[in-house]
Parts: C-alpha cells; structure tokens; sequence
C-alpha cells in the first residue's frame, strides 16, 4: 500500500463518492441562473443531461427515487412548474431501468440513444406541463432545445466520467474497475 | 462494452429484494406526488409562492454577481465593435441629430398646447410612484414559460400583481416574491394579455405573447388590420393593473387579421426595471363609457 500515503483519507473518498454526483447534479441545475435573459427556451437542461450520464455510467449508484429530491431541486433552482422535474426525471430513471433489463449489452451508441429518447420524452412532457399550467411556448420552440440537448449529452456524460475517476481515486487506492 | 446489470439484479437475497421493490414504490408514490403539485398548479397558479420565494431569494445573489461579469465582457465586445465602426457612425448620427433636432422643437410646441389643453381639462395627473427600482438579473431559459428573476422582493415592498417597466417600456408584472427577489411574468410569455391602443388614432387592441419573443396584437375593432408596419402600441389602461401609456412594442409584419410586433423594452439587455403600483383602473368619464370595456 505504497501510494497510500499521498491519497486522500478512505473515509473522505467515500463521502466524496457520495457526493460528487449529486452536487455535480445540482450544479447542473443552477446553470439556469447565470443572468441570461433568454427570449425563447433555449438552454439545454444541464441537471437532466447530468443525471442521466450517471445514471447511464453507475446504473448501481442511485435507486430510482432519487428523481425526486433532484427534480425537485431542479423544479426551484429553473423556476419551472413545481411537481416537473419530480415526475419527468423519476420516470426517465425507471424507463433506463426498464430498457436496461432487456438488453444484453450496451455501447456508447445504445447509451447516446437512450438518453436522446430519455432528453426528448423529458422536454416534451415538462413542455405539456407548462402548456397545461398556464401557456408555453409554441412546440416549434422547443425542438431546437431537444437537438441541442442531445448534441450536448456525449460532452456531459465525457465529464460525468472525468468526476466518477476523481470520486473513486482510480488508479490511486483502487483498481479501475 | 459492459453488462448492463452488474449490479442492479438482487441475486437470492431477501433483503435485497424488498429493498429494489420498496425503492420502485417509493419512485411511483413521488410521481403521483409530483403529478398532484402539477395539479395544484394548474388549479392554483400562484400556489407554493413561499416555497418558490424563499428558492429564488437562495439563488439570485448568484446571478447578480455573475451578471456584473457577463455585462464586462459584453460591454469590452461593444467597445470595439465601436471604434471599427466609429466613421460611418459618427456621419450617420450627425444625420439623425438633424431631424432630431427638427422633431424636438416640434415636440416642444406640442408639449406646450398639451399643458394648455390639461389646465382647460384640469386634469390632475396622479401617477403612483415607483415601489422599487431594480435589477433583472436572469430569466428561466430551460422552461418553455418565459419569466425574468428581478433583485428586489416583498422587502423593498414589491408584491405579486404589481406592473413592471423599464424606461423603453412595459416589460410584464410580478408573479410570485421572495424577500429580496421576485419573479415577473413577461409580457412574451403565452399567458399574458395586455390591453392596448395603438399611438397613432387610439385604436384598442390586445397584445398577447407568442413565447418567441414577439408578441401578437389583435385589434378589439371590427373591419380590416388597422396595423402598419412601424406603428407602435401604448398600454391603454383598460381594466386597471397596466398604467395608461407605457410603451408596449412596434409592429413588425402583418399576419392575416393579427400583426406581430416588438416588445419595445428588451429585458435581455438585463438592465434596471421599476415596480409600479397597479393601475386602479381609469375613472369613468361623465358622459360616454370606455371604449373596449367588456
């Protein structure tokens, strides 16, 4: 255990396992506070794009309700409708968990596809949301959103990757696995 | 290439077992919890305004700060957009300083007729005062609804309902308020209607909002599309909240019986708003009833 002396504590490690995705979740999230005021609905919705390249990258890590509690975060940190985020993000962990136990294997295709099904089914339904609570924007608006989103999901998962090697403190105290 | 299940099967173990089920139940029971506060909005838009308050009074000290930043870089990027084009806009001005100057004494002669006609009137102008002059510091750009986060709440005396304005124009009024923040429905959001006349001929209209940034004026008088291209809409009053003659946008185009037009005040160049108090509604004059009040 030579290398041990220049990690970190063990102890720390595993609170910061813990933590690292959620706060990363979260600050996803608050990318909707930086002073932009946006005339249409165009910034991707970085808190989802996060926890879906977790969920997709440690599908051990969080049960299912972890939607809630993040989706509500999210609900108040975008100002969108309360209850959006709780049911649009829960629902798109339990559509991975159900799709996952059919497949046999998964590639990086397969991933990109599932979140890009997860992301659209996702804006889509906080879309209705608001169209039901009160008036959103027409749909036409919405879809440049849903192209952009998942043309920024493999950049967000290849960050999700670089916070899991740093969390775990790979190749400093354990094996990558 | 990786399994998928490493981890997630339960395997033989009891326990495990019920803890996946259990942790299925619980995700469900939250949806359903989620789907009921989605309810409650839809019965009760301004629901959970303390909840939401208290979140946006956490978050927007972050956008302010962040904003003094983004308006440096922005303001470094016109700066030298500037001096490129410093000739041809210096000869362009000079232009345009002419005419002006040419419409101001105009103007003045108007003004002065205008005092006249008011003392023959005695008309008393009562305009409330401002309630607070504050900062837009960020909007929802991930929702599809389009509201605008102001640094000033129910501490500075700013309350839902209350009309917001810049010195270019309307911008929309308050929705729900936090102690030092609040967040204010813009006048491009789909829900909100204002009630309008245009500045040439007084004719009333409504100016919805599109989402998109435009707004829709739809004339309230029967015949043809009085709008052109160019014209501009005051707020008329009608109906309280909305003082009279605050500018509200330019038509663009014409669509059919509809026009679409301009917010004249861009909430996107993130600069100070004023709270008013709302417009209690015009008095009735003694002889013919407002027009356009239905």
């Amino acid at each position: 255990m030579a290398p041990r002396s220049s990690a970190p504590p063990t102890r720390a490690i595993e609170t910061r396992a813990k933590l690292v995705p959620v706060v990363s979740t979260l600050a996803g999230s608050a990318v909707a506070l930086l002073p932009t005021v946006a005339l249409s609905p165009s910034w991707p919705p970085f808190g989802l794009l996060m926890l879906l390249a977790w969920r997709l990258l440690r599908p051990e890590m969080w049960p299912a309700w972890v939607g809630l509690p993040l989706g509500l975060a999210d609900d108040l940190l975008t100002g969108q409708t309360l209850g959006t985020g709780m049911v649009t993000w829960t629902a798109c962990l339990m559509l991975a968990d159900l799709v996952e136990v059919r497949l046999l294997w998964r590639d990086y295709w397969q991933e990109w596809l599932l979140a890009a099904i997860a992301i659209a089914l996702a804006i889509l339904c906080a879309w209705a949301i608001a169209c039901w609570t009160g008036g959103a924007a027409p749909v036409r608006l919405v879809l440049p959103q849903i192209v952009t989103s998942i043309l920024c999901f493999p950049v967000v998962g290849r960050l999700c990757a670089i916070l899991d090697r740093w969390r775990l403190a790979t190749g400093k105290i354990r094996a990558s696995d | 290439m990786k399994a998928p299940t490493r981890n997630r099967r339960p395997g033989f173990s009891r326990r495990a077992q019920y803890g996946l089920f259990i942790s299925y139940v619980v995700a469900v029971t939250g949806i359903l919890v989620g789907l009921g506060l989605i309810v409650i909005a839809h019965v009760d838009p301004d629901g959970f305004g303390a909840v939401r308050g208290a979140a946006l009074d956490v978050t927007t000290p972050v956008s302010s700060l962040e904003r003094g930043m983004v308006r440096g870089v922005g303001d470094t990027v016109d700066g030298v957009g500037a001096y490129i084009a410093a000739g041809s806009r210096n000869a362009a001005m000079a232009r345009e300083l002419d005419t002006d100057r040419r419409a101001l004494v105009h103007l003045r002669i108007i003004a002065l007729e205008n005092d006249r006609l008011r003392k023959m009137l005695k008309l008393v102008d009562s305009r409330p005062a401002a309630v607070a002059v504050a900062r837009i510091v960020g909007s929802t750009g991930v929702s599809s609804r389009r509201y605008a986060t102001l640094n000033a709440g129910a501490s500075q005396g700013v309350r839902p309902g209350q009309p917001v304005r810049s010195a270019e124009g309307l911008i929309g009024h308050v929705v729900y308020t936090g102690l030092t923040a609040s967040r204010v429905l813009l006048i491009t959001d789909n829900a909100s209607v204002v009630p309008v006349r245009m500045a040439r001929g007084g004719m009333p209209a409504l100016a919805a909002g599109r989402g998109d940034g435009s707004i829709e004026l739809r004339p309230l008088g029967a015949g043809g599309n009085p709008f052109n291209r160019g014209d501009i809409v005051l707020t008329s009053g009608t109906g309280g909240l909305y003082p009279p003659d605050v500018p509200v946008a330019v038509v663009v185009r014409k669509e059919g019986d509809v026009a679409v037009a301009w917010p004249l005040a861009n909430p996107s160049q993130l600069d100070y708003a004023m709270v008013e108090q709302p417009f209690a509604g015009l008095p009735p004059p003694p002889v013919t009833p407002p027009p356009g009040k239905h």
